[in-house]
């Protein structure tokens, strides 16, 4: 089940007349959107805005109220299971067990998800996210930095072609912010494809080739060229009123 | 809305059938039917209990359809039918166990009695309970639609496994509340014209509640546009 | 279906193995039924103990054991966002369903089997009869059946902790009363004949509510 064979044509993700809404409180009030392969999607947006709604309704955790999506081709009503093998996912929590050590999580999750040759390729991940030394040690004796690292392998230990990360830096301190935002970087394959909420402009700047500022359940403005970071700062608040 | 006009026919209608049949009934019930020889006059509650008990069981059928219903569809119309009978069911379950009390304590001079129908009724009435408290307690509407369908079709095949329990539990200790010779032509009259007036009542009190449940959700709609 | 089994079991190994390092659930539950058989006995005179009444001290016991690991199971999901990560995973959500009630059933069998010795002594009967081991598994298969199930839906709710018994206690009743009579004839000397038909109501729950479910399951955990 290796998702990062190259796929090239199509879209990644299509969104088409998204709506959500719990109770009466409408939490996505009609999305549309469509992310090729290959790109880096930066959504920014005030708290509220349902950049977290949008996330996981693509993750498959959240069923939409109407509209369609699809991701890596398949429809989330009809094929959930094979869009979740396709997409790799890291919130700000880690989704980590704590009792059980960074080797035994990714264990786990690499059977869920079905990993060839597991035991090679957890070697692989955690020297990737730098996490060699820590590989036996329960994950609550882990920094929070540390443990968001961890998160990343957990999230790529199915070599997922679409990787959805929702505002990955909360809660760590700038140094531990950059060493994540370089592991990202150091992830990307030309076919792999990112969506990234965050409340950091400069980094989302940084990162994203494309940009997308979500207001009120809503896309407020989007971009698919580089912005530099007073532009995007203006344009932020002329569609939110907030300066960022 | 002209479905509107014809639906306030068709409910003034049931309202007007149910209350001639209930005036029907408890003049069966209290001055047509003879007195029973061995309980007395406190017997006249039977008519009242079984009805009761038979819609309480009623109710909860018509949770477990909609229940299924709602989970296909998630069409809130599905919830609130089933929450309204609902109400109305734990209403009737609760009439069943106080009537099932006031028939006891004169006729063995005890008030309550572990017999089948009332411990089952027990039972049904903590689920009820527990029914309407999930969806109270959820955090949030389409949540707590959610989890009372779950639990209104797990409770409403519960039922049968708890009356198989508990009547396995008295077959070591009989019921005290046997009729002698059974019933009677005018009895049976009576009860059955009863069990029509009651079941009468639960449509038309689950048809009132849930269009009033319909309207306050129509509100909240509406206030939310204007915000 | 090998990857679905596979895929069960890693749920359960993964709960094992935590259990086993902070044995938090084990030893929370054997001293909580300890506690409850033993406060219960204040209220008997001595030489009250018969069967009938032990059995229901001891089903108590187990009661409300069962109701507190069933919490945990969910509560520990739940704290770290965990939940979310078992639903990311490409599985059916039967197979979560099935993993959480295996390991928890696993859980309330060791409880189970540690406090049933103790209580023989405690209680004063006269021996261990072989069908209580029958009695206590098809009634425990019958809590974690719908236990597993209420407790993903307390968790997720504003009074957790007082949601999941009164979900859970209603229900389980038909289990509770047959647990309670079964055990009270078998510690009076009566052999299977006698428990028989209480054994197939346990069974008929067992049945009925592990196939009903695993289908409802997806229900109550999808957001």
């Amino acid at each position: 089940m290796n998702g990062a064979a190259a796929q090239t044509d199509g879209y990644a993700i299509e969104v088409k007349r998204l709506i959500k809404a719990y109770g009466e409180h409408y939490a996505l009030r009609g999305i549309d959107m469509s992310v090729k392969w290959g790109e880096f999607l930066a959504i920014f947006g005030p708290n509220g805005a349902g950049k977290t709604t949008l996330l996981k309704v693509l993750a498959t955790i959240v069923k939409p109220s109407s509209g369609g999506v699809s991701v890596a081709g398949f429809d989330l009503r009809e094929d959930a299971v094979k869009v979740r093998h396709r997409i790799g996912v890291v919130f700000h929590q880690p989704l980590l067990y704590d009792d059980l050590s960074a080797y035994e999580n990714l264990r786990f999750y690499g059977r869920m998800y079905e990993v060839p040759d597991l035991k090679d390729r957890i070697n692989q991940l955690v020297a990737q996210v730098g996490l060699e030394s820590r590989l036996h040690d329960p994950v609550r004796t882990l920094s929070r930095g540390m443990q968001q690292r961890l998160a990343i392998a957990r999230a790529l230990i199915h070599d997922p072609p679409i990787l959805l990360l929702d505002e990955p830096g909360t809660g760590l301190d700038q140094q531990a912010s950059a060493m994540l935002a370089d592991i990202i970087i150091s992830t990307l394959t030309k076919q792999r494809t990112v969506i990234m909420t965050t409340h950091s402009l400069e980094q989302g700047a940084a990162l994203g080739n494309r940009i997308m500022i979500m207001a009120d359940g809503k896309i407020a403005y989007e971009e698919s060229k580089q912005l530099d970071i007073s532009s995007l700062r203006e344009v932020y608040y002329q569609h939110t009123g907030v300066k960022n | 809305m002209q479905s509107l006009k014809q639906n306030a026919r068709i409910t003034n209608g049931l309202l007007g059938l149910t209350f001639v049949v209930m005036i029907a009934a408890q003049f069966l019930i209290f001055v047509y039917v003879p007195t029973e020889r061995t309980m007395g006059v406190v017997q006249r509650i039977f008519y009242f209990h079984v009805p009761l008990g038979w819609n309480a069981f009623l109710a909860f059928a018509v949770v477990f359809v909609c229940s299924i219903l709602y989970l296909r569809s998630r069409d809130m119309k599905w919830d609130r039918l089933a929450r309204s009978s609902a109400e109305i069911g734990l209403l009737f379950t609760t009439l069943v166990l106080i009537t099932g009390t006031i028939w006891d304590k004169p006729a063995w001079g005890t008030w309550w009695t572990w017999d089948p129908r009332l411990t089952a009724t027990l039972i049904l009435w903590f689920i009820y309970i527990a029914y309407l408290l999930v969806s109270a307690y959820a955090t949030e509407a389409s949540q707590g639609a959610r989890y009372a369908a779950v639990l209104g079709i797990i409770g409403f095949l519960d039922v049968p496994i708890v009356a198989l329990a508990i009547v396995l539990w008295q077959t070591q200790h009989p019921s005290p509340l046997i009729f002698e010779g059974g019933l009677t032509d005018s009895m049976l009259l009576t009860l059955i014209v009863s069990i029509i007036a009651f079941t009468l009542l639960y449509a038309s009190l689950l048809i009132l509640r849930t269009s009033l449940r319909q309207d306050a959700d129509e509100i909240k709609k509406l206030k939310q546009y204007m915000e | 279906m090998r990857s679905a089994a596979g895929k069960t079991l890693a749920i359960v190994w993964k709960d094992i193995t935590s259990e086993m390092r902070t044995k938090e659930i084990a030893t929370s539950l054997v001293a909580f039924a300890l506690l409850v058989i033993v406060v219960v006995s204040f209220t008997l005179e001595p030489g009250q103990n018969t069967s009938s009444i032990a059995a229901g001290i001891l089903w108590v016991a187990f009661t409300f054991a069962g109701v507190l690991g069933l919490s945990r199971s969910f509560v520990i999901e739940k704290d770290k966002g965990c939940l979310q990560g078992l639903m990311l995973c490409p599985v059916d959500r039967s197979i979560l369903y099935l993993g959480k009630m295996l390991s928890i059933l696993a859980f309330m069998i060791v409880v189970e089997a540690i406090i049933l010795p103790v209580f023989i002594v405690l209680l004063d009967q006269s021996g261990f009869p072989p069908q209580l081991a029958v009695i206590a598994l098809l009634a425990t298969i019958g809590f974690a059946a719908v236990g597993t199930l209420f407790s993903a839906m307390a968790v997720n709710t504003r009074a957790r902790e007082v949601m999941m018994p009164l979900l859970f206690l209603p229900v389980a009743s038909p289990v509770i009363i047959a647990a309670i009579k079964s055990t009270g004839l078998v510690l009076s000397g009566e052999s299977w004949g006698a428990i028989a038909s209480w054994l197939g109501v346990m069974a008929a729950f067992d049945a009925i509510f592990l196939a009903v479910s695993p289908l409802v399951f997806e229900f109550v955990i999808e957001e």
